[in-house]
Protein backbone atom coordinates (compact mmCIF):
# COMPACT_ATOMS: atom_id res chain seq x y z
CA UNK A 1 0.00 0.00 0.00
CA UNK A 2 1.37 3.59 -1.05
CA UNK A 3 2.09 5.27 2.48
CA UNK A 4 -0.78 8.33 2.06
CA UNK A 5 0.72 11.69 1.98
CA UNK A 6 -1.21 13.91 5.09
CA UNK A 7 -1.60 18.05 4.25
CA UNK A 8 -3.32 19.08 8.01
CA UNK A 9 -4.45 22.55 7.65
CA UNK A 10 -5.24 24.63 11.31
CA UNK A 11 -4.31 27.59 12.37
CA UNK A 12 -3.59 26.43 16.05
CA UNK A 13 -0.07 24.60 16.16
CA UNK A 14 -0.91 22.35 19.11
CA UNK A 15 -4.11 21.20 17.14
CA UNK A 16 -1.85 20.21 14.04
CA UNK A 17 -0.03 17.94 16.43
CA UNK A 18 -3.10 16.42 18.14
CA UNK A 19 -4.41 15.50 14.76
CA UNK A 20 -0.69 13.72 13.87
CA UNK A 21 -0.73 12.27 16.85
CA UNK A 22 -4.28 10.98 16.35
CA UNK A 23 -3.08 9.37 13.03
CA UNK A 24 -0.19 7.96 14.17
CA UNK A 25 -2.30 6.78 17.10
CA UNK A 26 -4.69 5.17 15.04
CA UNK A 27 -2.05 2.98 13.59
CA UNK A 28 -2.22 4.34 10.09
CA UNK A 29 0.66 3.73 7.89
CA UNK A 30 1.48 7.55 7.24
CA UNK A 31 3.93 8.98 4.55
CA UNK A 32 4.63 12.46 4.61
CA UNK A 33 2.35 14.52 7.37
CA UNK A 34 2.82 18.57 6.18
CA UNK A 35 1.10 21.36 8.32
CA UNK A 36 -0.86 24.53 7.40
CA UNK A 37 -1.78 27.83 9.06
CA UNK A 38 -4.53 28.61 7.06
CA UNK A 39 -6.23 28.21 3.39
CA UNK A 40 -3.71 30.36 1.74
CA UNK A 41 -0.09 27.93 3.31
CA UNK A 42 -2.64 24.97 2.33
CA UNK A 43 -3.26 25.98 -1.34
CA UNK A 44 0.62 26.54 -1.67
CA UNK A 45 1.19 23.51 0.25
CA UNK A 46 -1.25 21.66 -2.31
CA UNK A 47 0.30 23.54 -6.13
CA UNK A 48 4.36 22.61 -4.13
CA UNK A 49 2.98 18.44 -4.33
CA UNK A 50 -0.14 16.17 -3.92
CA UNK A 51 -2.13 14.94 -1.68
CA UNK A 52 -3.47 11.68 -0.58
CA UNK A 53 -6.25 13.18 2.38
CA UNK A 54 -6.13 16.64 3.64
CA UNK A 55 -7.54 17.50 7.06
CA UNK A 56 -8.46 21.49 7.53
CA UNK A 57 -9.99 23.71 10.25
CA UNK A 58 -12.96 25.27 9.19
CA UNK A 59 -12.76 28.62 11.26
CA UNK A 60 -9.10 29.83 10.08
CA UNK A 61 -8.19 33.45 9.68
CA UNK A 62 -6.66 35.11 5.99
CA UNK A 63 -8.62 32.15 4.47
CA UNK A 64 -10.90 29.84 6.36
CA UNK A 65 -11.52 26.06 5.20
CA UNK A 66 -14.38 26.61 3.32
CA UNK A 67 -13.23 28.87 1.22
CA UNK A 68 -9.60 26.90 1.09
CA UNK A 69 -12.08 23.95 -0.08
CA UNK A 70 -13.89 26.09 -2.56
CA UNK A 71 -10.52 26.76 -4.40
CA UNK A 72 -8.92 23.95 -4.31
CA UNK A 73 -10.12 22.19 -7.28
CA UNK A 74 -8.68 25.11 -9.36
CA UNK A 75 -5.20 24.39 -8.16
CA UNK A 76 -2.87 21.83 -9.94
CA UNK A 77 -2.96 18.87 -7.76
CA UNK A 78 -6.11 19.49 -5.86
CA UNK A 79 -8.90 18.73 -7.70
CA UNK A 80 -10.53 15.12 -6.34
CA UNK A 81 -7.94 14.95 -3.67
CA UNK A 82 -10.10 14.11 -0.27
CA UNK A 83 -10.76 16.47 2.31
CA UNK A 84 -11.93 15.90 5.83
CA UNK A 85 -13.13 19.12 7.43
CA UNK A 86 -12.30 19.63 11.45
CA UNK A 87 -14.70 22.01 12.85
CA UNK A 88 -15.56 23.55 16.77
CA UNK A 89 -18.86 24.82 14.73
CA UNK A 90 -21.99 23.34 16.31
CA UNK A 91 -23.68 25.02 13.10
CA UNK A 92 -24.92 22.00 10.92
CA UNK A 93 -25.78 24.27 8.14
CA UNK A 94 -21.69 25.27 7.87
CA UNK A 95 -21.07 21.31 7.76
CA UNK A 96 -23.89 20.67 5.13
CA UNK A 97 -21.95 23.28 3.25
CA UNK A 98 -18.75 22.03 3.92
CA UNK A 99 -19.73 18.84 2.18
CA UNK A 100 -22.08 20.45 -0.88
CA UNK A 101 -18.67 21.88 -1.50
CA UNK A 102 -17.26 19.00 -1.54
CA UNK A 103 -15.87 17.81 1.68
CA UNK A 104 -15.89 13.82 1.92
CA UNK A 105 -16.90 13.92 6.21
CA UNK A 106 -16.46 16.27 9.37
CA UNK A 107 -15.17 15.90 12.72
CA UNK A 108 -16.53 17.83 15.22
CA UNK A 109 -13.23 18.93 17.96
CA UNK A 110 -13.41 17.48 21.06
CA UNK A 111 -12.61 14.52 19.29
CA UNK A 112 -11.01 10.96 20.26
CA UNK A 113 -8.18 9.38 17.71
CA UNK A 114 -10.78 6.75 17.33
CA UNK A 115 -13.00 9.29 15.85
CA UNK A 116 -10.29 10.14 13.28
CA UNK A 117 -9.75 6.95 12.45
CA UNK A 118 -13.10 6.35 11.74
CA UNK A 119 -13.33 9.22 9.34
CA UNK A 120 -9.92 8.24 7.43
CA UNK A 121 -9.63 5.11 7.43
CA UNK A 122 -12.09 4.47 4.39
CA UNK A 123 -10.68 7.55 2.63
CA UNK A 124 -7.70 5.99 2.51
CA UNK A 125 -8.35 2.56 1.84
CA UNK A 126 -9.09 3.54 -1.40
CA UNK A 127 -5.03 4.10 -1.85
CA UNK A 128 -4.98 0.54 -1.38
CA UNK B 1 -22.47 44.21 9.26
CA UNK B 2 -21.42 40.60 7.58
CA UNK B 3 -24.29 39.57 5.54
CA UNK B 4 -24.04 35.81 7.07
CA UNK B 5 -25.07 36.89 10.55
CA UNK B 6 -28.01 39.35 9.34
CA UNK B 7 -30.34 36.88 9.62
CA UNK B 8 -28.67 35.37 13.21
CA UNK B 9 -28.93 38.18 14.44
CA UNK B 10 -32.89 38.03 13.79
CA UNK B 11 -33.07 35.48 16.43
CA UNK B 12 -31.25 36.80 19.49
CA UNK B 13 -31.14 34.87 21.82
CA UNK B 14 -31.04 35.67 26.01
CA UNK B 15 -29.15 34.21 28.98
CA UNK B 16 -31.06 31.52 30.89
CA UNK B 17 -30.51 30.08 34.44
CA UNK B 18 -29.92 26.47 32.67
CA UNK B 19 -26.68 28.30 30.76
CA UNK B 20 -24.10 28.00 33.68
CA UNK B 21 -24.54 24.22 33.91
CA UNK B 22 -23.88 24.39 30.68
CA UNK B 23 -20.72 25.89 30.64
CA UNK B 24 -19.50 23.68 33.05
CA UNK B 25 -21.00 20.51 31.28
CA UNK B 26 -18.96 21.35 27.85
CA UNK B 27 -16.10 22.60 29.43
CA UNK B 28 -15.97 19.01 31.57
CA UNK B 29 -16.42 17.47 27.90
CA UNK B 30 -13.43 19.37 26.67
CA UNK B 31 -11.23 18.15 29.35
CA UNK B 32 -12.36 14.41 29.39
CA UNK B 33 -11.92 14.00 25.53
CA UNK B 34 -9.19 16.34 24.89
CA UNK B 35 -6.90 15.80 28.20
CA UNK B 36 -8.05 12.88 29.24
CA UNK B 37 -8.64 14.57 32.68
CA UNK B 38 -11.55 15.43 34.97
CA UNK B 39 -12.28 19.15 35.98
CA UNK B 40 -13.63 18.79 39.25
CA UNK B 41 -15.75 21.27 41.31
CA UNK B 42 -14.12 24.56 43.33
CA UNK B 43 -14.80 24.86 46.48
CA UNK B 44 -16.54 28.42 47.43
CA UNK B 45 -15.66 29.20 43.59
CA UNK B 46 -18.66 32.09 44.25
CA UNK B 47 -16.91 33.81 47.12
CA UNK B 48 -12.72 33.71 45.00
CA UNK B 49 -11.81 36.33 42.64
CA UNK B 50 -11.35 35.33 38.84
CA UNK B 51 -7.44 35.92 38.40
CA UNK B 52 -4.67 34.04 36.39
CA UNK B 53 -2.04 35.09 33.85
CA UNK B 54 -3.48 33.38 31.49
CA UNK B 55 -6.48 34.27 29.69
CA UNK B 56 -7.89 33.24 26.00
CA UNK B 57 -11.06 34.76 24.52
CA UNK B 58 -13.30 34.04 21.73
CA UNK B 59 -15.94 36.40 20.61
CA UNK B 60 -19.24 35.09 19.27
CA UNK B 61 -21.58 36.86 17.09
CA UNK B 62 -25.59 36.24 15.80
CA UNK B 63 -28.30 35.60 17.62
CA UNK B 64 -25.63 35.99 20.61
CA UNK B 65 -23.10 38.96 20.80
CA UNK B 66 -20.20 38.30 23.76
CA UNK B 67 -17.09 36.59 24.67
CA UNK B 68 -16.24 33.16 26.64
CA UNK B 69 -12.93 33.54 28.00
CA UNK B 70 -10.99 31.08 29.95
CA UNK B 71 -8.33 31.91 32.95
CA UNK B 72 -6.08 30.15 34.81
CA UNK B 73 -2.47 29.84 36.35
CA UNK B 74 0.98 30.03 34.28
CA UNK B 75 1.67 26.99 36.07
CA UNK B 76 -1.66 25.45 35.39
CA UNK B 77 -1.77 26.53 32.16
CA UNK B 78 1.80 24.51 31.16
CA UNK B 79 0.23 21.55 33.09
CA UNK B 80 -3.08 21.99 30.75
CA UNK B 81 -1.12 22.33 27.77
CA UNK B 82 1.26 19.28 28.46
CA UNK B 83 -1.30 16.90 29.03
CA UNK B 84 -3.62 17.94 25.39
CA UNK B 85 -0.32 17.35 24.07
CA UNK B 86 0.62 14.17 25.46
CA UNK B 87 4.09 15.82 26.15
CA UNK B 88 6.55 14.28 28.92
CA UNK B 89 8.38 16.75 30.61
CA UNK B 90 8.13 20.33 30.25
CA UNK B 91 6.07 21.05 27.61
CA UNK B 92 7.07 24.15 24.97
CA UNK B 93 6.43 27.37 26.08
CA UNK B 94 5.22 28.55 22.69
CA UNK B 95 2.46 25.80 22.71
CA UNK B 96 0.60 27.22 25.97
CA UNK B 97 -0.94 30.10 25.12
CA UNK B 98 -2.05 28.17 21.48
CA UNK B 99 -3.15 25.37 23.61
CA UNK B 100 -5.35 27.36 26.17
CA UNK B 101 -6.74 29.34 23.17
CA UNK B 102 -8.01 26.15 21.42
CA UNK B 103 -9.34 24.98 24.82
CA UNK B 104 -11.27 28.09 24.76
CA UNK B 105 -12.23 27.64 21.20
CA UNK B 106 -13.91 23.78 21.91
CA UNK B 107 -15.27 25.07 25.22
CA UNK B 108 -17.50 28.00 23.30
CA UNK B 109 -18.39 26.09 20.30
CA UNK B 110 -19.37 23.00 22.76
CA UNK B 111 -21.43 24.85 25.12
CA UNK B 112 -22.81 26.76 21.56
CA UNK B 113 -24.04 23.40 20.65
CA UNK B 114 -25.96 22.57 23.70
CA UNK B 115 -27.90 25.78 23.03
CA UNK B 116 -30.32 24.57 20.34
CA UNK B 117 -31.03 28.51 18.96
CA UNK B 118 -27.27 29.26 18.91
CA UNK B 119 -26.27 26.09 17.13
CA UNK B 120 -27.39 27.65 13.77
CA UNK B 121 -27.03 31.19 14.75
CA UNK B 122 -24.22 32.02 16.40
CA UNK B 123 -20.05 32.69 14.78
CA UNK B 124 -17.56 32.10 16.76
CA UNK B 125 -14.15 34.13 16.14
CA UNK B 126 -10.58 32.92 15.89
CA UNK B 127 -9.62 32.63 19.97
CA UNK B 128 -7.06 35.88 21.14
CA UNK B 129 -4.73 35.14 24.07
CA UNK B 130 -3.61 37.28 26.91
CA UNK B 131 -0.79 36.86 29.20
CA UNK B 132 -0.24 38.64 32.45
CA UNK B 133 -2.36 38.90 36.02
CA UNK B 134 -2.38 42.66 36.09
CA UNK B 135 -6.40 43.14 34.11
CA UNK B 136 -9.82 42.74 34.93
CA UNK B 137 -12.33 41.56 32.71
CA UNK B 138 -15.73 44.00 32.88
CA UNK B 139 -18.81 43.19 31.41
CA UNK B 140 -20.50 46.09 29.25
CA UNK B 141 -23.36 47.59 31.09
CA UNK B 142 -26.07 46.72 30.07
CA UNK B 143 -24.83 42.62 29.71
CA UNK B 144 -24.68 39.73 31.59
CA UNK B 145 -21.72 37.63 33.32
CA UNK B 146 -21.47 33.94 33.69
CA UNK B 147 -18.89 33.35 35.29
CA UNK B 148 -18.25 29.49 36.40
CA UNK B 149 -14.84 27.95 38.82
CA UNK B 150 -13.73 24.45 38.42
CA UNK B 151 -10.37 22.99 39.14
CA UNK B 152 -8.06 21.46 37.30
CA UNK B 153 -5.89 19.44 39.52
CA UNK B 154 -6.78 21.43 42.71
CA UNK B 155 -5.87 24.82 40.86
CA UNK B 156 -8.74 27.02 39.71
CA UNK B 157 -10.03 27.23 36.10
CA UNK B 158 -12.14 30.01 35.36
CA UNK B 159 -15.15 29.76 32.46
CA UNK B 160 -16.85 33.27 31.72
CA UNK B 161 -19.55 34.35 29.39
CA UNK B 162 -19.73 37.69 29.24
CA UNK B 163 -22.83 38.68 27.25
CA UNK B 164 -23.60 42.04 25.29
CA UNK B 165 -27.48 43.06 25.08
Amino acid sequence: MKRPRILIVDDSSVMRKIVERSLRQAGLELGDIVEAGNGIEALAAVKAGAFDLILSDINMPAMDGLEFLRQLGTVEGGKGTPVVMITTEGSESRVVEALSIGAKGYIRKPFTPDQIKERVTPLLEVLR
Amino acid sequence: MNPALDSKVQNSVRPDSSWPSLIQVGAKEVFQIMLQSELTDLPDAESQTVTGEVSAMVGLAGALCGVMSIRCGEHTAEKMAGRMLGSVGKVDPNDVPDAIAEICNMVAGNFKSKVTQLAENCLLSVPTVVRGEDYEMLAVSDGEQITVGLAYEGAPVWFCLAVHS
